[in-house]
């Protein structure tokens, strides 16, 4: 085990998410139980009012998964000199076997809470709340993934050991253990750059249309989440070379870093709220016949996609740049 | 949109005009805070600049020694082994290094005393950091006696000292002729210390050492990369230490941010009965709670932060040098950079703000949902 | 128009305190009239006026404001409903400390959203036409109990209600003021405001701003005069 600010601001953060998410949980259950909106009686008026609660309680949870998630690739970067062959975060995150299931089911709680959030906003403004049992039923569910994710980083810190000399002798760590890789190369250069581009063309093609026409949001979703997959794939593959202008450096982390003009965070951040809104835009599709939403849903998924096209094109033009700019040829 | 952000514009004015009615009610809360946030900081942003000093120090160091090894213990090398070494693939040079440790009696201080590659230094003279020279009130120019493994004086005069600004590991160094250092120590001519290997490619190095092990079995080999994990295990693990005895007084300040917030005096109680009576709805009451929260935690987190980053950079965190330096008897005064970045920041953030911040949430809700007629009554 | 249909209050249901404060009550309150409910204390007018105020939800029965069922209705649109109908006058000024007046009076508009100059301006016209311009950047601990009344009132009309609750509005003034206060609403009346008070001061009841006065004991209405 390490003992490392940084990590202990990590379980720090898991353990106070972890809390909003078990402190939601039993008024959770009481809505989803016992919700009467037509019943005046008080204990309607006390679970409405824990509305409110559960839904503060997961939008800090929300704003904390976000910044945890950076901190936790951070982390990792810091980490990569105590383990022997480990050259950043990639590294890292390889030394033991939560490192990288860690770091997926943060990406994927991040997302599912983001949705949440969606969803719970739109609820919010049919006077009927005609979502809340699904949405809460959509909490419950999402509750032990949060806490699975707690579980899973402490036992990669738990885990983790560092390469250090001992005293007694010659500390020749490096032979017993075969070079951590860098990451892996998924896909063949070339295809991988046409897959990319014609994904992201596609969505955001679609999304156009969607925008305008205001239908087609299903598959836009649908788009959205491909592009997002296929887009840290290139990361990958071929986006993070040019980036460092190395034919062998593929990680996906080191964008985060200063030498690299923090290019990682528009990249991902522009990537995550473009997955995010596109998503989210399509889920709420189901929905749009109730009456209650009828014009509410329509109006957001406008929004919703408008966001994620700028924020796609955004991903698309900086990663762009990053490949005109670059001194690498790939052949 | 606009109207959104209306709304927020409008319930922050409130919330800051809120506030400052309530100076004296919060500023003890702030008080703590600021104190929590300034500790902890001090100790993130010191262990990192121990970490980072150490790893830039370490730039210029060999990328890796080989050392001898008798019955287990650290044993002079002979310079024969250069030519075994030198013969494997892959190596670009190796030379022996001699270094080792004086004990002054007079300061009762442990002296680093080193060769320099270059001659730099002329038999007779040294160059010394400057902790040395302070300890021992010396100047250019000035003789310090050594006593030699016989039991005779030697006198060296300081040509040079070095500046603070170099670092951590300066201070106590001493650099010296070889002549002198075989003479002081007694040291014959075919053995030196250990010794250092330069490899072409970096990737190599692993196995170069393995194949140096196997040529030479009574030898071990030390990597730079290793050393450099080494400290920043050790200056980590402190700075860890550290925030675990500190959570408590973290732990305490969330129960005194928990109190606060759930003891509204009653004036804040009627005033939230006013807005909900009038008008708010209970999520602009939370928003506005959540605002108040944010005005804190802002307040209290940036003159703490800066007065961390103060205290390290002026003072080289004077509270806590003694346990984050560690072993140095002669501690090294110097002052050292703080390092900044995101990292650190979003770490006390999650160290200090976040736990303020859950502990604010549920009593802020409490009261949030009193009920709106409740002024009627 | 609000439609008031078999409407029932009852605290602490099911509990050895239970205690019903409205216990089945129809009315219907026509626009632009003024309705007085009278009653002692304790007879359910404040709770009957909480419940058409959009402040609290009945227990039982439906209540009608215009053509919308408000009773089924989440706090969330309540409210949203609450603060663009209904302007509050209550017992106690119920100002907050250490704001000026002015401040005071703009509360309801901020979480509506607008622009603070436009609130402003608003606000700043009501204390001219209720005669406290000069008192719009007194801080409220230096006002007369009068003074406090009418900024009150200037806070009750910032979002432009249609309908004017007062709970017990007189009860701590004195008799000019209070007669005063009863002008003030004859001006709003006479502007198409809708008016419901609470009072048993003669003063309120018997004021020819008054339409109608209906006469509450025990959470039931016992009789009514025009």
């Amino acid at each position: 085990m390490l003992f490392h600010p940084t990590i202990l601001a990590l379980y720090a953060g898991s353990l106070m998410v972890s809390f909003l998410v078990l402190y939601a949980l039993p008024p959770t259950w009481q809505v989803w139980r016992r919700w009467d909106l037509n019943s005046g009686s008080e204990e309607q008026l006390t679970i409405e009012r824990k509305t409110y609660l559960i839904s503060t309680l997961l939008a800090y949870a929300f704003a904390f998964e976000l910044l945890s998630l950076f901190l936790y690739i951070f982390t990792a970067e810091q980490l990569h000199t105590y383990f022997v062959g480990a050259m950043c975060a990639a590294g890292s995150l390889y030394v033991n076997a939560y490192g990288y299931p860690t770091l997926i089911l943060r990406l994927i709680n991040f997302l599912l809470v983001g949705l949440w959030l969606i969803v719970n906003y739109v609820d919010n403004r049919a006077p009927d709340y005609p979502l809340i049992r699904k949405k809460y039923l959509f909490f419950l569910l999402l509750a032990p993934l949060i806490l699975l994710e707690t579980a899973l980083q402490a036992g990669y810190f738990l885990q983790l050991k560092a390469d250090v000399i001992t005293s007694c002798c010659g500390s020749l760590f490096s032979t017993d253990r075969t070079l951590i890789p860098d990451t892996p190369n998924f896909l063949p250069q070339f295809p991988a750059r046409v897959i990319f581009y014609t994904v992201m063309g596609v969505t955001i093609g679609w999304g156009s249309y969607a925008y305008r026409q205001g239908r087609g949001a299903v598959l836009f979703s649908g788009l959205s989440a491909l592009a997002l997959l296929v887009s840290v794939m290139s990361i990958f593959s071929f986006i993070s070379l040019y980036i460092y202008e190395l034919p062998s450096h593929a990680c996906p982390f080191c964008l985060l870093k200063p030498e690299y003009h923090y290019v990682g965070y528009v990249l991902y951040l522009s990537l995550l709220g473009g997955g995010l809104t596109g998503i989210g835009a399509g889920i709420l599709s189901p929905f749009r016949n109730i009456t209650g939403l009828a014009v509410i849903i329509p109006a957001l998924q406008k929004k919703l996609i408008l966001t994620a096209l700028i924020l796609f094109v955004m991903f698309a033009a900086v990663v762009t740049f990053q490949i005109v700019r670059s001194n690498l040829v790939l052949s | 949109m606009g109207a959104r952000i209306e709304r927020q514009k409008n319930i922050l004015d409130y919330t800051l005009a809120a506030l400052l009615r309530r100076k004296r009610k919060n500023a003890v809360l702030v008080l703590v805070y600021t104190l929590i946030v300034f500790l902890l900081a001090s100790v993130v942003f010191f262990s990192r600049s121990l970490q980072r000093e150490a790893a830039d120090l370490l730039q210029g160091a060999p990328e890796m020694i080989v050392q001898r090894q008798v019955a287990g213990r650290h044993e002079l090398i002979p310079l024969a082994y250069l030519e075994k070494i030198k013969k494997i693939r892959g190596v670009q040079a190796a030379r022996g290094r001699l270094w080792g440790y004086y004990y002054d009696p007079v300061v009762g201080a442990n002296y680093t005393l080193l060769v320099p590659e270059s001659r730099e230094v002329a038999p007779g003279t040294m160059a010394v950091g400057e902790g040395l020279a302070r300890l021992r009130l010396s100047a250019v120019g000035d003789d310090i006696e050594f006593r030699t493994h016989d039991g005779s004086l030697k006198e060296l005069k300081i040509a040079r000292i070095f500046p603070a600004e170099l670092g951590l590991v300066s201070s106590d160094l001493v650099l010296v002729a070889e002549e002198d250092f075989r003479g002081l120590f007694g040291m014959p001519r075919e053995l030196v210390t250990d010794l250092a290997v330069q490899v072409r490619n970096p990737k190599e190095l692993p196995t170069i050492a393995y194949k140096i092990a196997e040529a030479l079995p009574d030898t071990r080999q030390i990597l730079r990369e290793e050393i450099l994990r080494t400290y920043d295990a050790v200056f980590n693990w402190r700075g860890g230490i550290l925030i675990a005895i500190l959570s408590g007084s973290v732990l305490a300040f969330i129960l005194l941010a928990w109190d606060k917030a759930s003891g509204m005096s009653m004036e804040e109680r009627r005033e939230i009965g006013v807005l909900k009576a009038i008008g708010w709805e209970t999520a602009d009451v939370i928003q506005m709670k959540c605002w108040e929260g944010l005005a804190i935690s802002l307040t209290a987190f940036l003159p703490g932060v800066l007065l961390a980053y103060a205290h390290v950079a002026l003072t080289s965190a004077g509270l806590f040098e003694p346990v984050l330096k560690g072993w140095a008897v002669l501690y090294p005064h110097f002052s050292i950079k703080p390092y900044l970045d995101v990292s650190q920041v979003a770490a006390l953030f999650f160290l200090a703000v976040v736990p303020y911040t859950v502990a604010t949430i549920i009593p802020s809700w409490r009261a949030a949902i009193v009920d709106p007629d409740a002024v009627m009554r | 128009m609000i439609r008031i249909v078999e409407v029932k209050k009852v605290f602490n249901a099911g509990k050895p305190n239970e205690f019903a404060a409205i216990q089945g009550i129809s009315l219907n309150l026509e626009d632009q009239k003024a309705t007085v409910l009278k009653g002692p204390s304790g007879s359910g007018k404040t709770t009957l006026l909480s419940l058409i105020g959009c402040m609290a939800r009945p227990t039982g029965g439906r209540i009608w404001l215009q053509e919308r069922e408000i009773t089924s209705l989440p706090e969330r649109f309540l409210t949203e409903i609450r603060r663009k109908t209904f302007g509050f006058v209550f017992q106690q000024p119920n100002l907050i400390k250490g704001l000026t007046a002015l401040e005071n009076a703009l509360l309801p508009a901020y979480p509506l959203g607008e622009p603070y100059g436009d609130i402003k301006k608003r606000g700043l016209r009501l204390f001219d036409l209720l005669d406290i311009g000069p008192k719009a950047q007194s801080k409220v601990e230096w006002l007369s109990g009068g003074e406090a009344q009418r900024v009150t009132i200037a806070r009750a009309l910032i979002n432009d209600p249609a309908i004017i609750i007062a709970d017990e509005p007189t009860a701590h003034l004195d008799t000019t003021r209070s007669r005063e206060f009863m002008d003030i609403l004859g001006r709003l009346k006479g502007e198409g405001k809708t008016l419901i008070l609470s009072s048993h001061d003669p003063l309120v009841f018997e004021s020819p701003v008054v339409d109608r006065v209906i006469q509450v004991r025990d959470g039931r209405i016992e009789s009514e005069t025009e």
